[in-house]
């Protein structure tokens, strides 16, 4: 029995990503970010949600794509996992849809050149639309983050 | 009667009773001769029983009802206290504290009293034989300015007193009235005025219980007494008084000489149960309805009196915080709208928010902060219990006890520092005779210390005991495995020290014979770690040992100065800044790679906060003048190049989030400033090496 998921769409350049809807706290519009020293570059710092302090990455960095400049639509998707809770900087974030499970894949080896550890499946919503998920555990995996850190020193 | 929903209030009064009864009990142990003390004890112990009734926790309250009846006979000079009967008493509370546990924990408050009931009885009977409570009159007399002040209750002084006999010598009649509204009694404060109007215009009211204030308010339940004096007959006083609409009843006693002692020791009695009913209604309704009626009796109650506070939840105090940090950011909006649209009304309304909101902000911020004393306060209790077991004399000396912690923090230290004042009590102080061998007096003492420094609380257990053995710690480490005999070579004495928090290492082979109690230092470290603290340990063999822990105050205000790099801001703690000012850039020099600066004659080194931080708009190599911060750990000192300083404030603690406080050495936490922006503040102590 294929079992029905709700996922946040979100894009980073042409590629759409979705993210389980229960991972997700809520979507802000970009706001100030306080640079954090001594991080990652990916880490773009911190911001201010609603009186709680919430670091921020950028997605891009984080899969290693090439950065762009953020629009108007860029948003900042909070998502909580793993006892964590951060920010994600996408593109653009402006859809909810529904996902059989049946209709998901396990990723291929590469896929626009995000290893594929960070990715839970791709889903092919439509004939011409593919959906990849997000496996939100290894994007916020933090071992990584910390040898990033002692790499950065 | 419903009473889950007074559940919680009551656990925490009788949380709070338990507390003061514990710490009057330590007083009392002091000064055993203050009968005011044992008021104290003795109301808080009458009140506890009185809530536990109505809660029908049976045996709390059967066995508050014994210690009531023992400090009964206390406070009215008929036995003085022992040991015997202070062991016994503190017995009882460590049972009533396990019974409210009970409670805490979902049951009915149970717990096997009958050994200490019967031991509570036996002292009652025991000694002082025939002197129960009803029987000891001459004394109660002799002390009833104080039963009376304490309840409040209807003992007459020595005028009023010498007012009725004088009457009745005069030929007047007196007589004590009780007066009973009637359950449905709308107006009860209304039909006392007119009982009190028909008396006042017969003869004169010499004493009323509750007093003529509290009966306006309707400050009484059913009943009021009075005791008056008139001519009229008491046929006609019953008659005259019964005429009021919605009056029950109404009891008159004719006084004589003979009576006028003896009925006052029957009304006290009657006092004590009508104010058992009140006192407890009260103590269950108060928190629910502020204007529940509190009778008399408990206003006069002298230092002991509880706070007035009202219990919240912490996380509403959390989402309080948060929201209050959204009004500030609207607030900025709102100023920045009202210079933009010039009219004179919104900038004044909107200046008057901004007043009222920077009000607000303190008591927000401060609404979460609880002193450490909570923790504190159960330690007099724990060491005195401790040293007596251990055959011990030992003095806690507690200092800073009003020190300011998060609320969570709290929460949290209390079981490390229990175990650490035991290991000091149990390890470190020796015994009366070892101490005399040494050439120390032979009380031992336990240092108690909490306060601030930086955005960091320190509490430090220091003993003037015997200190850690540095080789016998060694040896054992080397034993169990935890160093090995080369590595140990190396090891600084500080570092043999720490060695004790190790996991498997039991203190009781370090420094003492007595058996630990299995719980190792290692659990105690790990939880302070797990608070996002540190301890450490110093000692001097044979002169003491001292354990000192620092605590971050994850959620707390801090006043720091903020400062400006560029675009970006950064606050630093102002406790830990010395000075600020500016130097030219030319007094800057190098010294084998390090610059440093000439600082009231002594040199200290200079670090750029831009250069740390990898500023990407600021660069004060650029300056000609800088402005300098002199921040100070211990005896070190370190100036601190920045662009500008924007000023003082008082800053919120927030941590920066789990995902990034792995490796964030220079930076403490973050603050969110009034405009919504978030700042780094920066953590002084890594910037002295």
């Amino acid at each position: 029995m294929a079992e029905e998921m709700k996922v946040i769409v979100f894009t980073l350049g042409k590629e759409e990503y979705g993210i389980e809807v229960d991972k997700v706290r809520t979507i802000e519009r970009l706001t100030s970010i306080t640079r954090v020293p001594k991080t990652p570059e990916f880490v773009k710092g911190v911001i201010n949600l609603r009186g709680v302090v919430i670091p921020v990455i950028d997605l891009r960095g984080r899969f290693g794509l090439p950065e762009s400049d953020l629009g108007e639509n860029a948003r900042i998707i909070i998502v909580a996992a793993n006892d964590l809770e951060v920010g994600f900087i996408v593109d653009s974030a402006n859809d909810v849809i529904d996902v059989m499970s049946d209709t998901i894949e396990s990723p291929p080896e590469v896929v626009g050149g995000i290893r594929a550890k960070y990715l839970s499946g791709v889903a092919k919503v439509s004939e011409t639309r593919l959906l990849i998920l997000l496996n939100l555990s290894e994007v916020l995996n933090r071992g990584e983050i910390i040898q990033l850190e002692q790499l950065g020193e | 009667m419903e009473m889950n929903q007074y559940l919680s209030i009551f656990i925490d009064e009788a949380n709070d009773h338990l507390q003061s009864l514990n710490e009057k009990m330590l007083q009392l142990e002091q000064q055993p001769e203050d009968i005011s003390i044992v008021q104290v004890i003795f109301r808080s112990a009458h009140t506890l029983k009185g809530m536990s009734a109505t809660m029908e926790f049976k045996d709390l309250a059967a066995l508050t009802h014994e210690m009531e009846n023992v400090l009964d006979l206390v406070r009215n000079s008929k036995l003085s206290m022992n040991s015997h009967i202070f062991d016994t008493l503190f017995k009882c509370l460590d049972a009533l504290e396990a019974m409210v546990q009970d409670v805490i924990d979902g049951g009915m408050g149970t717990g096997d009293v009958q050994d200490l009931v019967v031991t509570l009885q036996g002292i009652v009977k025991g000694d002082v034989g025939a002197t129960a409570p009803a029987t000891s009159q001459s004394t109660a007399k002799s002390s009833s300015g104080t039963i009376g002040s304490a309840r409040g209750s209807i003992q007459l002084d020595q005028y009023q007193r010498s007012i009725l006999s004088q009457s009745l010598e005069g030929g007047h009649s007196a007589f004590y009235i009780e007066v009973m509204v009637r359950e449905d009694c709308v107006l009860k404060a209304a039909r006392a005025y007119m009982v009190f109007d028909v008396l006042e215009r017969n003869g004169e009211v010499v004493k009323s219980y509750p007093s003529v204030q509290d009966i306006e308010q309707e400050k009484f339940e059913r009943s009021f007494s009075v005791y008056y004096i008139t001519q009229v007959d008491e046929a006609s006083l019953q008659e005259s008084i019964s005429r009021v609409s919605e009056i029950e009843s109404v009891t008159l006693v004719k006084l004589d000489q003979g009576s006028l002692s003896e009925l006052e020791e029957t009304a006290t009695n009657q006092q004590i149960k009508e104010e058992a009913k009140q006192e407890t209604a009260a103590a269950i309704a108060k928190p629910v309805d502020g204007t529940a009626a509190r009778p008399a009796a408990s206003a006069p109650s002298s230092g002991s009196a509880a706070p007035r506070t009202i219990r919240v939840d912490i996380e509403r105090l959390d989402s309080l915080m948060n929201l209050f940090s959204e009004l500030l950011i609207d607030r900025v909006r709102l100023e920045q709208l009202a210079s933009e649209v010039h009219r004179n009304d919104l900038t004044e309304t909107v200046e008057h928010m901004a007043r009222v909101s920077t009000d607000l902000q303190n008591i927000v911020l401060k609404l979460r902060m609880v002193p450490v004393e909570s923790v504190f306060n159960r330690f007099p209790r724990m060491v005195r219990d401790l040293a007596k077991s251990l055959d011990k004399k030992v003095d806690l000396i507690i200092t800073g006890a009003e020190t300011e912690l998060d609320r969570t923090v709290i929460d949290e230290i209390g079981d490390p520092l229990v175990h650490l004042i035991r290991n000091a009590v149990d390890h470190g102080i020796e015994s009366i005779s070892d101490r005399v061998k040494a050439g120390k007096s032979e009380t031992g003492t336990v240092n108690l210390r909490a306060f601030h420094s930086g955005n960091h609380v320190f509490i430090e257990i220091e003993e003037d005991g015997k200190g850690i053995n540095r080789d016998k710690v060694l040896e054992t480490a080397i034993k169990r495995g935890v160093v090995t005999p080369d590595e140990a070579k190396k090891l600084t004495d500080d570092d043999i020290n720490m060695l004790i928090f190790a996991a498997g290492f039991s203190t009781a082979d370090i420094v003492s014979d007595i058996s630990g109690r299995g719980v190792g230092l290692d659990v105690v470290r790990s939880k302070i770690i797990a608070l996002g603290g540190h301890v450490s340990v110093t000692s001097k063999y044979g002169a003491g040992t001292k354990f000192s822990i620092q605590l971050p105050l994850t959620l707390s205000i801090i006043t720091a100065m903020m400062i400006k790099l560029g675009s970006e801001k950064y606050a630093f703690p102002l406790s830990s800044i010395v000075e600020t000012g500016s130097i030219p850039r030319s007094s800057i020099r190098s010294l084998h790679g390090t610059s440093i600066i000439d600082y009231r004659n002594s040199i200290i080194p200079v670090v750029s906060l831009s250069q740390l931080v990898d500023c990407p708009d600021f660069n004060d190599e650029q300056e000609e003048e800088s402005e300098l911060l002199i921040v100070r750990k211990g005896d070190k000192m370190v100036g601190v190049l920045v662009d500008e300083f924007i000023g003082q404030s008082e800053i919120v603690l927030k941590p920066l989030g789990k995902y990034l406080s792995s490796n964030l050495g220079l930076v403490s936490g973050a603050t969110i400033l009034g405009d919504g922006y978030v700042a780094l503040i920066i953590d002084p102590n890594a910037l002295i090496k």
